[in-house]
């Protein structure tokens, strides 16, 4: 077994599900993911394929139906799952932090924003400082977010702000406290098109300023294209295929990484792309091998009834069909 | 073509999806538990005088040596003052609470949703203010105030206790169907049915109404339950029916004098209320579970 | 629109109301049945007294006139007499409304002391054993009158364990401290007498609890749903992943928004405590205006059922601005939402 020392983080074969009434959505089944110190990679699939789940898994923020079948996720050698609420929490405070989808909904809506960067500080920080330190810093911070007149933004409410304004309050609030790994989920999904770019631009001056590693998760392909080193493909609840940036978005070996950069609509006249026939798979009763298996145009009868693994078809270039074995 | 639509009014009738109402209903234990404890009471209260094993108790009678007498296998629920059996005048007694609860909620929702929803459909018309504005006058008196003071100033009697509470309640629906209607009416339907020029009465009772339908039931059983209460707090003063007429509020009341030695003139009643109260509430709550739609 | 506007509308809705309520019970007044000039001077006065008396009260004046007279009489200090105590209406609320104003306050203060943890706990340890205890005894709260309340306390803590006093507002051996707000427990605690103050309030306790049972029930249910619902937005789940301790997102970030719902009930509940006082007054003998009225209301007293009607009116009216007052504390986004709603 070997402990790569340059593994920051490693979800290693994570298998987790949601308890409902009828069974068990079998959501994340074998996701292996590895984050080197100072990298960034993307995470991309469609809406629903399990991407915020993984993240959530990672940060410990999962509901309280979910339960982990199985797998490890060891951050700097050490299984997140397994340790301690109180260890989480300082990890939380120090080393990893998360923005979310949405950042209308991520702010408590009766709260000022300067409560909440206060506490924020105050409770991430190993010393006692006095308020002025903590105002003072909570300034840095949100200057560090390209924010303007960060003192009218600590007195307003969340509301009051516009919602790039919104995103970089939260990039702001993360920055205390991640100092080793950032995830953001989605950062523009619910922002203008040229804010989003900002917010991108934004986020990739921090990371190589600061040399923190970032798992960007979206479905927004021509934004990761950008932005990451590597990139992780998911459907269903399953990493199809991975590798360097560049080898994915040329050469798709996995037939649904390929259909999906297919189907994203191209300026020059071409006709619109077919789509991917058929629908995502019912959790609560996953096909039992390949989860592509109903929608794939070249699958296999093996498809059906065994998962296939990860064969090499690059460098450093990994795809999980058994057309690659 | 008559003859079809006709056929096609009842296709739609028969085919609708009773079965899941009633699926969403009884999930929560609770709610059949509310049902079940009304139930039995109304038919209770309905077959009171084949039911009550002493029915010329809840008249004018008297058996003074027959006081007083505990509960025992013979009177369930003991003798009161008077010597009448406290279980027949208790069941009886029923008949006053539903029938209140009858009346003025018949008389206070119909009127009230009519208006709320004229109120909410035609919003900033002069009788749309004028409307809220008197609902506005009712709401800034609690509701028990208002019933005790009418009461007060009349006879008191039954009739009367009922009118007083009417008057007291008939605003709450207006207010609540005129907040939903005025929501609902920018939606996208309603617009679209008024742009296919149906008449803002179709638009009003077959668009807007249906989709309040489970708020609107929700209130209707928990205001029962309200309805009771303040009907026994207006006996319990002495402004609701008056002696010998059995009601559960005046019994209390006339019992309390005699505790805390012969205190089965008094609780009995009292445990009354409180379960059918409960009752009530268990309902609504599970009316309110068979209209809303989210995924738990 | 603001906060300031806000409240000025709702105080303003809440005059008008009051000018409703005021016509409204007038009108039932003389509606009624007999000769109020009769009823004052009894049946053996001679009819020309009667005459005379009904000229000075403006009885025989169209019903507007009678209004007039009436409400400006409201305002200079007349207020009718009493066929009671045969005394200006006013004298008389003065003298028995700090009892009840004291036994409203009790209930309102008991009802949120019991309301918030109780919601709390319930709605943060969803579905647990501690959850559907408190479950059924909101269920069960909502569901008794105030008056078997009463009844009960009574009965148990009061006759059976001895624990409470049953009636008035002070043991019989104790003198009340002097009279500077009226409120007993306040004079007794600015005058120092901390026995005396003691005293009140263990006589204050059965009958506020009675009376802020129902109500607190009904707001730990709504807290409960209020804490459930928030703690699965998307806020509460950034405030863990940011690394906020529970205890800090439990009693700060999770209760200030859940609050809100059920405040807005808090005005409501507050009228219910009112209009019950009255028969929680009379079971524990308690020295009120509830008390008052409820007598007034049974002697036909018309002149003292409206003066009672009156100031519950009035003290609804400013419970309902305090509630407002502190809603639009607790929700920033209330002065904006409400402003659109009035426009």
């Amino acid at each position: 077994m070997t402990n790569n020392v340059n593994k920051l983080l490693e979800v290693k074969n994570l298998t987790l599900g949601y308890k409902v009434y009828e069974g068990y959505l079998k959501v994340i089944n074998n996701v292996s993911l590895d984050l080197y110190y100072g990298e960034k990679i993307g995470l991309i699939g469609e809406s629903g394929c399990g991407k915020t789940t993984t993240m959530k898994a990672i940060m410990g923020i999962l509901p309280s139906n979910a339960v982990i079948q199985g797998g490890e996720i060891l951050y700097k050698g050490v299984d997140l799952l397994k340790i301690s609420k109180k260890e989480m929490d300082k990890i939380r405070k120090k080393n990893i932090s998360m923005i979310f989808q949405d950042p209308a909904l991520a702010l408590n809506p009766v709260f000022k924003i300067r409560e909440q960067f206060y506490d924020k500080i105050k409770y991430c920080s190993e010393n006692k400082l006095t308020r002025t330190e903590v105002h003072n810093l909570s300034i840095k911070f949100l200057k560090d977010a390209a924010l303007p007149e960060p003192d009218r933004i600590l007195d307003s409410y969340p509301f009051q702000l516009s919602g790039g304004m919104k995103q970089r309050v939260i990039i702001g609030m993360s920055l205390v406290s991640a100092n080793e790994l950032l995830i953001a989920d989605e950062p523009g999904t619910s922002l203008d098109v040229t804010i989003e770019d900002q917010i991108m631009r934004l986020l990739k001056s921090i990371v190589d300023q600061k040399g923190i590693s970032i798992i960007l998760i979206s479905h927004a392909l021509g934004t990761v294209r950008k932005f990451v080193d590597r990139v992780y493909v998911m459907y269903a609840g399953t990493i199809v295929e991975f590798g360097p940036t560049q080898e994915i978005f040329s050469n798709p070996k996995h037939p649904y990484t390929a259909l999906l950069l297919s189907s994203v609509p191209r300026l020059g006249g071409k006709e619109v792309s077919k789509g991917i026939p058929g629908v995502v798979p019912n959790y609560l009763n996953p096909p039992k091998g390949c989860r592509f298996v109903t929608r794939c145009p070249y699958k296999m009868d093996i498809c059906e009834y065994e998962t296939p693994k990860m064969y090499e078809v690059g460098k450093d270039h990994y795809a999980a069909c058994f057309h690659y074995k | 073509m008559n003859e079809k639509l006709k056929n096609l009014r009842i296709l739609k009738w028969l085919s609708f999806n009773y079965g899941i109402y009633w699926y969403r209903f009884r999930k929560n234990k609770l709610s059949i538990i509310g049902l079940s404890i009304i139930i039995t009471f109304v038919l209770m209260a309905v077959f009171a005088p084949w039911i009550a094993p002493y029915p010329s108790s809840a008249g004018l009678y008297t058996n003074f040596a027959q006081a007083l007498q505990p509960p025992s296998s013979i009177h369930l629920f003991g003798t009161d003052e008077m010597g009448r059996d406290v279980l027949s005048r208790v069941i009886f007694g029923l008949r006053y609470s539903f029938s209140l609860v009858g009346v003025v909620l018949s008389i206070t929702v119909l009127p009230g949703v009519v208006l709320g929803l004229i109120a909410g459909y035609y919003l900033n018309r002069w009788f749309s203010v004028l409307i809220m504005r008197l609902t506005d006058i009712f709401v800034a008196i609690p509701p028990l105030l208002l019933a005790l003071s009418v009461a007060s100033l009349l006879k008191p009697s039954e009739i009367n206790a009922m009118m007083a509470v009417t008057v007291a309640w008939w605003p709450w629906y207006t207010r609540l169907v005129y907040s939903n209607t005025s929501s609902l009416r920018n939606e996208d339907y309603v617009k679209a049915a008024e742009l296919l020029g149906a008449s803002p009465f179709k638009i009003m009772f077959s668009e807007i109404l249906p989709n309040q339908i489970g708020s609107i039931l929700t209130k209707v059983s928990l205001d029962a339950g309200w309805v009771i209460l303040i009907g026994a707090s207006l006996s319990y003063v002495g402004l609701g029916a008056q002696a010998p007429t059995p009601d559960l509020g005046t019994m209390i009341s006339e019992g309390s004098i005699y505790l805390p030695g012969v205190w089965w003139i008094s609780i009995f009643p009292a445990i009354i209320i409180v379960l059918i109260i409960l009752g009530f509430n268990l309902l609504g709550d599970g009316i309110k579970d068979m209209f809303s739609t989210s995924i738990r | 629109m603001g906060l300031k506007k806000f409240v000025a509308m709702r105080l303003l809705y809440g005059i008008i109301g009051l000018i409703g309520l005021s016509i409204l019970v007038f009108i039932l007044a003389r509606v009624l049945p007999g000769d109020p000039a009769r009823m004052a001077l009894g049946p053996n006065a001679s009819q020309a007294a009667v005459n005379a008396l009904r000229a000075q009260l403006h009885l025989n004046d169209p019903l507007p006139i009678q209004y007039w007279y009436w409400i400006s009489g409201i305002f200079t200090g007349n207020w009718g007499l009493s066929l009671y105590t045969h005394r200006n209406v006013l004298i008389d609320v003065e003298q028995f409304f700090p009892a009840t104003l004291e036994l409203i306050i009790g209930a309102a203060i008991i009802d949120l002391i019991f309301a918030i943890p109780l919601g709390l706990a319930a709605g943060k340890m969803e579905n647990t054993w501690v959850d559907n205890i408190i479950r059924i005894i909101t269920y069960i709260g909502i569901a008794i009158p105030s008056f078997v309340v009463a009844i009960i306390l009574q009965l148990t803590l009061g006759y059976g364990l001895h624990l409470f006093p049953i009636i008035g507002m002070l043991s019989p051996n104790i003198s009340p401290p002097p009279h500077i707000t009226g409120v007993v427990v306040i004079d007794a605690l600015i005058t120092g007498e901390f026995n005396v103050a003691a005293d009140a309030i263990w006589h204050l306790i059965l009958p506020s609890f009675s009376l802020a049972l129902g109500p607190l029930a009904q707001e730990a249910r709504l807290l409960r749903s209020g804490v459930v619902e928030n703690k699965n937005k998307d806020f509460t789940l950034n405030e863990i992943a940011q690394g906020f301790p529970e205890r800090l997102i439990t009693f700060k970030y999770l209760l200030k928004p859940s609050l809100i719902s059920m405040i807005s009930i808090y005005a409501l509940d507050i009228s219910s405590i009112i209009a019950n006082a009255f028969l929680i007054e009379l079971i524990f003998n308690w020295p009120g205006l509830s008390r008052y009225g409820l007598t007034a209301m049974l002697s036909k007293d018309l002149n003292a059922i409206i003066a009672v009607i009156l100031i519950a009116g009035i003290l609804f009216v400013i419970a309902n601005l305090i509630v407002d007052l502190i809603v639009g504390y607790l929700d920033p986004r209330i002065g904006e939402r409400q402003g659109e709603e009035n426009e």
